[in-house]
């Protein structure tokens, strides 16, 4: 056999099934005998060796002989029904179009309220709501620690004051709200709750997404503040509320977009993702919760990179792994705790400063393979993401870019439509496979919390994005315009957000605090404090310190106080 | 005699929680066989002047991704000039719109690295300013 091709003598599981070997038909060795052995001598294949973007090896070409064993009932089923590989619903999108959801927010509450109604204004289906760095750090505009950050990379809330604001003119009960919000996650809720209960809305049909994945902060994002087990501890108090009082509401939306940002493989961030949701069950059934009742309103984001099929298949992948997970480890008998729902954002990362309008396309692409991939949720990045905020021509272009999929490109007129390729369904089986292989891994560790107090996902992460940069550096992975294609270019209209956000935000929260009871804030803070150092739920406690208009500072200063702070060791 | 490594000191200024880039910057310039301390997350001027006179480094990096460079490097400038750490080279990567460039320059900033720029051209310029 000429060494011009490559032969890929391999073994194939399929899910857990026991490897066997790959066995081709007899026209396949005829095919590879008679028309492939004389095309390399004449012209050789481009690469040695052909990878997925995460350097996943992929074969020439899939046939039959890469599924033995494959059943179709079994390992691929119907729309609908376990194992959900085809997708959760039986219709998917043409029962219902995935939710355009834009993540969005700069400057004030006036100033993002301005640019949601806009968003919505232009067919968008759901609101997504970016919060400035000391909004999501736990702490107020007006904060030292703040100084420089107000504003600048989401909206700025430091108190019902600004929630309020924040969702002038849209009425909760009708439209869907995500948050993406981790450490204050259940604060920020607590005003969103106040917000929806002054406009009258119903709390038992309020609809919604906070991300509240603490998990995620301590591996990749690192937005954390407090330790990892009173983190948990806030996290399973939104769950056990959630389940009393807002049904429809998803408490947590348990992320492998941050992860995959921080330089993951894309079965890295299927498996770290799909592992932090089982500790989140473990944690709520602790707890007391019925699995049954609380993990049908926890949802799931992914990230949406640039390598098409092996994005298609991580999704596929993940709703197979976790109907497998909800019923052999936890004994899950409702449909609705089987079924993987998610969002998705296409890969902020996989975006260029250079030559930004290609990003138009990469995003197409990347939107593309999510909703093939059976997504319920989208956000589409924007084409200056490299260099700011999205400003709005750049937002309108992104949304655009879901309209014409949803419209133009027939790919929603069927349910899973690359379902049955040999290709696309032994990907899968690899996908789900190799995030097995590191979910049992961090079983034997003794569960996520146990297996990042060792830093191992931090690790395995830094790893593999020092690998993706080697690999670019020495341009053996090429980026349009960054390390070829280089062209000289004129600088583009960004988004500016000046000083006046920070100054005007101290000024809103001087008149606050003189405004508001002093003695009803502090007497709020005083029994939150009380109930922190005690096994009660939070939520109540934080829902009345932010109808006195406690601060966001001041809320997490008081669980500061309880809680401590955490400090990652710091791994390079 | 053998030569002095070079010692750079690689930071996470502000409240930004991002640090892909930098731990990659901080392992590639070991590799280039300098000596690394990265500060990690959260760190305020205040802390990373102490650190690089602390630590005695001919180069800092900061790694800003949160449009709050325009209030930290001013602040970490002035420091560095009152701790008297005129000869240390600071250099900048992140997120930096193209128009705020030459005021950061002129602030004594030797070079900003935006998005895109390869672990090499970090390398080389280090190299070069340095002169070793």
């Amino acid at each position: 056999m000429s060494d011009k091709v490559k032969e890929t003598t391999t073994t194939i599981t399929t899910g857990d099934a026991p490897a066997a070997p790959r066995e081709p038909s007899a026209q396949e060795r005829a095919w590879e005998e008679n028309t492939l052995r004389p095309t390399p001598e004449k012209s050789p294949e481009r690469q040695s060796e052909f990878t997925t973007i995460s350097g996943y090896p992929i074969r020439r070409l899939y046939t039959p002989a890469d599924l033995p064993g494959w059943d179709p009932n079994r390992d691929l089923g119907f729309p609908g029904e376990p194992p959900y590989t085809r997708g959760i619903h039986s219709t998917m999108h043409r029962g219902r179009l995935w939710t355009m959801r834009q993540f969005a927010g700069f400057g004030t509450a006036e100033d993002t309220n301005q640019r949601f109604r806009y968003l919505l204004a232009q067919g968008q289906t759901g609101l997504s709501t970016a919060f400035d760095l000391p909004t999501l750090m736990g702490y107020d505009s007006d904060h030292p620690l703040s100084e420089g950050e107000v504003g600048k990379c989401g909206v700025a809330i430091s108190s019902l004051a600004d929630m309020e604001v924040l969702f002038d003119k849209i009425p909760l009960a009708n439209v869907t709200t995500s948050m993406t919000i981790n450490s204050p996650a259940a604060v920020i809720w607590a005003m969103y709750l106040a917000v929806a209960e002054k406009q009258g809305a119903d709390w038992k049909k309020l609809s919604g997404t906070l991300q509240n994945d603490i998990l995620k902060e301590y591996i990749a994002q690192k937005e954390y503040i407090y330790p990892p087990e009173p983190s948990m501890r806030l996290v399973i108090d939104t769950f056990e509320f959630g389940v009393k009082n807002t049904p429809k509401f998803n408490p947590i939306s348990i992320s492998g977009y941050h992860i995959r940002e921080a330089g993951s493989t894309a079965i890295q961030e299927l498996a770290f993702t799909l592992r932090d949701g089982m500790e989140y069950v473990e944690y709520g059934m602790r707890r007391g919760l019925d699995v049954d009742q609380f993990v049908p309103q926890l949802s799931f984001f992914f990230n949406a990179h640039n390598d098409f099929f092996e994005e298609i298949a991580k999704y596929r992948a993940a709703r197979r792994i976790w109907h497998k997970a909800m019923v052999e480890r936890y004994g899950a008998k409702n449909p609705r705790t089987w079924a993987l729902r998610f969002h998705t954002q296409t890969a902020g990362c996989s975006l260029t400063a250079q030559q930004p309008y290609n990003n138009v396309v990469r995003t197409a692409i990347q939107a593309l393979a999510a909703v093939l991939g059976g997504t319920q949720s989208l956000h589409t990045n924007s084409l200056d993401e490299a260099w700011a905020l999205p400003t709005e021509f750049a937002a309108t272009i992104a949304l655009r870019t879901q309209q014409i999929i949803a419209h133009e490109t027939g790919v929603t007129n069927t349910v899973d439509p690359l379902g049955g390729s040999y290709f696309v369904e032994t990907l899968t089986n690899e996908v789900e496979r190799g995030a097995w292989d590191y979910i049992e891994k961090i079983d034997a560790m003794g569960g996520m919390v146990a297996a990042i107090e060792r830093s191992y996902p931090q690790r395995e992460i830094a790893e593999a994005s020092y690998k993706y940069q080697v690999a670019v550096d020495k341009k053996e992975k090429i980026i349009v315009g960054v390390n070829d294609y280089v062209a000289t270019e004129k600088p583009l209209d960004i988004l500016q957000i000046d000083e006046s956000v920070a100054r005007r935000q101290a000024e809103r929260l001087s008149k606050l605090r003189a405004d508001r009871s002093k003695a009803e804030v502090d007497r709020r803070l005083s029994a939150l404090r009380k109930a922190a150092e005690g096994k009660d739920n939070l939520m109540p406690f934080l829902f009345d310190a932010v109808k006195a208009y406690a601060t966001v500072g001041e809320v997490c200063d008081t669980l500061r106080e309880v809680f401590g702070t955490y400090e990652e060791v710091a791994i390079t | 005699m053998p030569e002095k490594k070079i010692r750079v000191l690689i930071a996470k200024p502000g409240l930004d929680g991002h640090d892909r880039g930098a731990k990659i910057i901080a392992r590639a310039l070991r590799d280039a066989g300098m000596e690394v301390i990265y500060t990690g997350l959260r760190q305020t001027p205040e802390m990373i002047a102490s650190a690089a006179v602390q630590e005695d480094v001919d180069v800092i990096g900061l790694s800003i991704l949160s449009g709050a460079h325009n209030t930290i490097c001013p602040q970490l400038m002035n420091l560095l000039r009152e701790k008297g750490m005129n000869d240390v080279t600071v250099l900048v990567g992140g997120i930096i719109p193209e128009a705020d460039i030459p005021a950061m320059k002129q602030s004594g900033i030797a070079e900003i690295f935006l998005p895109g720029t390869s672990t090499q051209d970090i390398v080389e310029f280090i190299h070069k300013r340095l002169a070793r």
